[in-house]
């Protein structure tokens, strides 16, 4: 157990995942002598040796086609994205071959492969270094897709996501990845599709994930202080989708707000909001609430008008307490 | 050969029949390539192909009986009959698929082969695609990495003229694509595709190469369709005259003569056909009684546990 930020839970992650097997590789921009472009990997190489951590030319297409031809080998790689925005080229490689080929080989292969790529906003990125794509990914069947939100969580995950037998898509929320430190303990797991109930409360629901988490956390302190328990729901993997805990917490308080990063149409928030509204639909007691980046691209100056920070979840959790 | 042919005009009679569905893409005319590239592999060694497929898993040892349920979407298929035709797979033997976008799985061989030099095991990884793939993005990275890892892979370039119904002259400014090799830092090859003993060493010079860890090599193999790019497609992009000329380069027709003339006896060469005949009389009926694909392995097998 030692006190870790995000990056160096991640980089614990990896160098135990390295140890346990030895097809477990690691490719990428700058992932070798640099370290990544964030030091996720710092070290790594010295370690393990340029077989197993391995630079590549700018070639996201290449490195996610790569990867998948090893996983489907008997290797288990993993790939980085520098930015979730470079994603983009590979987008083929990661909906068109990694996500059909066990269905479509009638279960024969399995693609063991996990592309991680640091995503949102919060360090002046752009519109290039800063976008959140997660919804593109969980539209795809036979692609997992997993948000952490603390380093005890993202080291957990990426262990089990190096473990599953199928493609993870890990999105690693950049803004926080020095931002906070935790306990995390050697070897820990986090299963896959179970989300995390981080605040109990029986007024409203309050659903997010990644860096927002925290956004999501000081609105429900801030409206707490007016009398509104917030019931907080870190959901930690995207695809597979917690819905039983979504469910029951939703079934309790009858309210629901959902928050993320990405732009509002198509964002994963309109899934969650039909599935609730599906199973939960008696139970409501006010139509359910959506925070989330605008239909822009990401903007460079007007970062915090973007983002859905504490001061537009604040008034979301009042207006669902409203009706 | 024979049995891929006659597979394959079966395959095309059952198509006009209504028994497949979907696209079907032939391979007849191309045979040699498959055939001679099968017979040079070793056990761990691993071919993908594109959507033109059926030959190479049949040169690999598929049985024409999984192939065949295959192409009539039924549970005892070679994908279980959630594929089809296009997305044949043998894990047992090393055949890790037919893969429908163009391109898309260049790069995958690429990290197949990564594998085999990972492990330090002298396993090869033969890529096939067409000359139409040699201009799309997915081509250029994955043989920049091949050739930067110096991976050991034979890229296989089977030019058969015409990508869909557009000819190499309109999509490339080169007629000859096997200088595209330099550019990734590999040796190129060049040659025609009819005489299989000729393909086999050629090819076999550039499998030997990788197997020695020298790394990989592009070629171009000279090639032609007999049939439309698919079942829908009349060729009407092409003279007859064209047509009728390529046929005399017929891969089959040119081994049937040289065991002719090195002395095989009639006898012989008619007791093969009988047991090609056999073989896809027993592949149709297998085919024809086989149960569909099942809806419970179409929703079991998009992950190893149920997806959700």
């Amino acid at each position: 157990m030692s006190e870790l930020t995000m990056v160096e839970a991640l980089r614990s992650g990896m160098r135990e995942a390295m140890h346990a097997d030895a097809s477990v590789v690691l490719l990428g921009e700058d992932v070798g002598r640099v370290g990544g472009v964030f030091r996720v990997s710092d070290g790594l190489r010295d370690e393990f040796g340029p077989a197993r951590v391995i630079d590549t030319p700018l070639s996201e297409g290449g490195i996610v086609g790569t990867a998948i031809g090893m996983a489907m080998h008997g290797l288990r790689p993993i790939a980085e994205i520098q930015f979730a925005d470079f994603i983009y080229p590979a987008f083929d490689q990661l909906v068109n071959e990694a996500a059909k080929i066990r269905y479509r080989s009638g279960g024969q292969f399995s693609v063991p492969l996990v592309v991680r790529a640091p995503y949102g906003g919060g360090i002046k990125g752009g519109h290039y270094h800063s976008q959140s794509p997660e919804a593109y990914f969980t539209h795809t069947a036979g692609l997992k897709v997993v948000c952490p939100s603390n380093p005890r969580d993202a080291k957990g995950l990426l262990r089990a996501a190096i473990d599953d037998p199928d493609p993870v898509i890990f999105f690693e929320p950049k803004r926080i990845y020095r931002a906070v430190r935790d306990e995390v303990p050697d070897e820990i797991r986090v299963p896959l599709g179970k989300a995390e109930i981080v605040r109990e409360g029986a007024d409203v629901t309050l659903i997010a994930y990644g860096a927002m988490l925290y956004e999501a956390l000081a609105a429900a302190e801030e409206v707490a202080r007016e009398g509104i328990e917030v019931e907080l729901v870190d959901l930690r993997t995207l695809i597979p989708l917690d819905l039983e805990t979504l469910e029951a917490s939703v079934n309790k308080t009858g309210r629901f707000v959902v928050v993320h990063e990405a732009p509002l149409t198509s964002g994963f928030g309109a899934e969650i909001v039909s599935r609730l509204t599906e199973r939960c639909f008696y139970a409501l007691e006010a139509p359910p609430i959506r925070v989330t980046g605008f239909d822009t691209p990401f903007p460079y100056t007007l970062e915090d008008v973007y983002l859905p920070l504490a001061r537009r979840i604040a008034p979301a959790l009042r207006k669902a307490m409203e009706d | 050969m024979l049995l891929i042919r006659r597979f394959e005009e079966e395959s095309a009679r059952a198509y006009a029949q209504g028994k497949i569905g979907g696209f079907l893409h032939l391979y007849i005319g191309q045979e040699s390539i498959a055939v001679a590239a099968a017979s040079l592999l070793r056990e761990g060694d691993t071919v993908f192909q594109t959507y033109r497929d059926h030959g190479t898993a049949l040169a690999m040892g598929m049985s024409p009986e999984a192939a065949m349920a295959e192409l009539f979407g039924k549970d005892t298929g070679c994908s279980r009959g959630l594929g089809g035709s296009m997305h044949f797979f043998d894990a047992a033997r090393g055949f890790l698929g037919g893969w429908g976008i163009v391109g898309g799985h260049v790069a995958l061989a690429a990290g197949a082969a990564f594998r085999n030099k990972y492990l330090g095991v002298d396993n090869v990884t033969l890529c096939f695609f067409g000359e139409g793939a040699t201009n799309i993005g997915g081509f250029h990275e994955a043989m920049s990495l091949a050739g930067l890892w110096k991976l050991p892979a034979v890229f296989i370039c089977e030019n058969n003229q015409y990508a869909m119904g557009t000819p190499l002259s309109r999509t490339s400014p080169l007629s000859d694509l096997s200088v595209k090799a330099a550019g990734y830092g590999m040796p190129g090859d060049r040659f025609e595709g009819y005489d299989v003993e000729l393909v086999r060493e050629r090819l076999g010079a550039a499998v030997e190469r990788a197997r020695r860890g020298e790394g990989p090599t592009f070629i171009e193999i000279e090639t032609y369709r007999f049939r439309g790019h698919s079942m829908s497609d009349p060729g009407k992009y092409r003279t007859s005259e064209e047509l009728e000329e390529r046929k005399k380069k017929d891969p089959i027709r040119i081994a049937r003569d040289r065991l002719r003339e090195t002395g095989a006896d009639e006898a012989a060469l008619e007791a093969i056909e009988d047991e090609v005949e056999e073989a896809i009389e027993a592949a149709l009926k297998h085919a024809e009684e086989a149960p569909p694909a099942k809806e419970e392995v179409m929703m079991s097998t998009v992950t190893v546990e149920e997806f959700r």
